[in-house]
């Protein structure tokens, strides 16, 4: 069937009109997050300075300094993969390589994707309820790491599960062939082979984490820490909480400390990224 | 080692992986158990028709009412005004990376929409306050300076790439024979696309709709920047509002002993919101496992 001219060209014209509201859109997206990284930039990056970074807070924006919330951010960091990791990972080895499909094993894996979904916020109050109440670990360093390993928790198993599910079947069968057990393949030959891809699922999790602020203060970390945390038992504060903090008083000065603040945790945020696609790219090369 | 030690130690360690996977299902009872332990305290002293119907929110007041109706209108204006940004955006990129762009365009944008979703809500909550509120009061002269119209439009920028990677993925799966049928009875690209394809993967997307909706009602940080801590039961997007998650922060920022009447409404609301999220979730969960189903 011949078609008129005319139609053909509103076809072609309709064809182009999608294509170029889709790359609109995405343009708008992308050019958002350009104007947000350059505003904060121009708010914020006369403020930045060693004084800034090794300062303590005070009550004089000027003088003020990050010093307790970055060192609380690492300890806190560090503490949260210490719990996160094991249970994390050995979760989700019981998932891909011993669970049979079987009724309780769909269930965990529904739950999982559950919580995965579960507002922060909610993970705050768990945490509020059952350790800084209940286990009486009060609004300490611990307690802060514990919220947030159970809030990693689901996206730790999940990354695991892609890099176990990752390392091919014939690995395992050549470690049973050679007589080696199931726990014996794992850990000496799925474990290591997966290693790099369960790093950098770790890696996104903690970059997660790095800007978690709702649980934190649900469950009670200070907003204003003049002291480096010295114990898992301290009191802490965190990059994102000291932020809020800036940004919620009046004066104008302590906002331009909070977009200093933002830089800082930002620069954290890309390094910590850019290490996990380092890391990746690595894994692939040698693979090949 | 023997071959007894070595079975038995091989259950030990299963064991001990089947309890790390337990786990999370004990996760999820405690969060119930906490909400509900608190909640029940709450209903105690505070009738359970107020709580829903009221419509007066003053918990920190001296004269102090309970209606939740107030919170749920506000967390419900944002949420609309994020998924009013996000769910058209997101669909529209879903269909050009997923139907025109090449393969090296998707490598490249990809990774950008991951950083969009990766940046702290503080920073966003930032964002929202000091660069697109009085972006808005430029022609909006009658928008105030904490409001839900910002916050929303902010929000909808930081789920956008959570609509589009997971509608991207449902509108992947639709098996090239439908498009090729398509072509072939003279359908354009956009034809196709528009007419073929996204209804095909509609479940997908109805399911990353309802999570994006689900992730709008528990985020916290940007609203509690940027909307202002006014519970006020209203359809109007210029004045200062209230969420639930927002009242939680603003609660636990003051210094509430355990036991009190202040310190259970947090729980009550958190209740609420983790009820609301949670159907939320199982419903996005059961309409995703409905189109894998559809093409197997």
């Amino acid at each position: 069937m011949e078609m008129p001219r005319s139609a053909t060209r509103t076809r072609r014209l309709s064809d182009k009109a999608l294509a170029f509201a889709g790359l609109f859109v995405l343009g708008l997206a992308l050019l958002a997050l350009a104007v947000l990284l350059v505003d904060v930039f121009l708010d914020g990056a006369g403020r930045v300075s060693w004084q800034f970074l090794v300062g303590y807070p005070s009550r004089r924006a000027a003088d003020a300094g990050l010093l307790p919330a970055l060192v609380g951010s690492l300890y806190l960091i560090l503490l949260t993969i210490a719990i996160a990791l094991p249970v994390g990972v050995g979760a989700a080895i019981y998932l891909e390589e011993y669970s049979t499909q079987g009724r309780v094993a769909r269930f965990i894996e529904l739950n999982i994707s559950n919580l995965a979904a579960v507002p922060s916020i909610i993970y705050g109050l768990l945490g509020l309820g059952l350790f800084v109440r209940a286990l009486a670990m009060g609004q300490s360093l611990l307690a802060g790491a514990c919220t947030l390993a159970l809030l990693l928790l689901p996206i730790v198993i999940l990354s695991t599960r892609e890099a176990l599910r990752a390392v091919p079947v014939s690995l395992r069968e050549g470690s049973y062939a050679l007589g080696a057990t199931r726990w014996q393949t794992i850990w000496n030959q799925v474990l290591p082979v997966a290693a790099p891809g369960i790093l950098t699922g770790v890696i996104l999790a903690v970059s997660r984490a790095i800007g978690e602020t709702a649980p934190l203060i649900t469950i009670g970390a200070l907003t204003y820490v003049p002291f480096v945390p010295d114990s898992i038992w301290s009191p802490f504060t965190v990059l994102p909480i000291q932020i809020f903090n800036w940004v919620s008083r009046p004066q104008s000065a302590f906002l331009v400390n909070a977009a200093g603040g933002i830089l800082v945790l930002l620069v954290l945020l890309l390094s910590l990224n850019a290490a996990a696609i380092l890391l990746r790219d690595r894994y692939r090369s040698q693979r090949m | 080692m023997t071959r007894r030690f070595r079975q038995r130690f091989e259950t030990v360690i299963e064991r001990a992986l089947f309890a790390c996977a337990a786990l999370s299902v004990f996760v999820t009872l405690g969060i119930i158990g906490v909400l509900l332990f608190e909640t029940i305290g709450f209903f105690r002293e505070v009738a359970v028709t107020e709580f829903l119907f009221g419509t007066t929110w003053t918990p920190l007041f001296f004269n102090k009412r309970f209606g939740v109706l107030p919170l749920v209108a506000g967390t419900v204006l944002v949420s609309a005004i994020a998924m009013a940004v996000a769910l058209p955006a997101g669909l529209l990129s879903a269909v050009y990376l997923s139907e025109y762009a090449s393969p090296g365009t998707r490598r490249a944008v990809k990774p950008v929409l991951e950083v969009l979703a990766g940046v702290p809500t503080v920073v966003y909550g930032y964002f929202a306050l000091l660069f697109v509120t009085p972006l808005l009061q430029s022609f909006l002269p009658q928008l105030a300076g904490f409001n839900a119209l910002s916050p929303g439009i902010v929000m909808g920028i930081m789920i956008l790439p959570l609509v589009s990677s997971l509608s991207e993925d449902a509108l992947h799966s639709v098996p090239s024979g439908l498009r090729e049928a398509s072509y072939a009875l003279g359908a354009t690209k956009a034809q196709t696309s528009l007419t073929v394809v996204l209804p095909a993967a509609l479940s997908g997307i109805s399911a990353a709709a309802i999570l994006a909706v689900s992730r709008a009602v528990g985020e916290t940080m940007i609203v509690a920047i940027a909307a202002g801590q006014q519970p006020r039961l209203t359809a109007n997007p210029l004045v200062p509002v209230e969420t639930m998650t927002a009242f939680i922060v603003q609660v636990s920022l003051g210094d509430t002993p355990t036991g009190t009447i202040e310190y259970r409404t947090i729980f009550a609301v958190g209740m609420l919101l983790f009820l609301g999220t949670f159907g939320l979730n199982l419903f996005s969960t059961w309409l995703r496992g409905r189109y894998r189903e559809v093409y197997r």
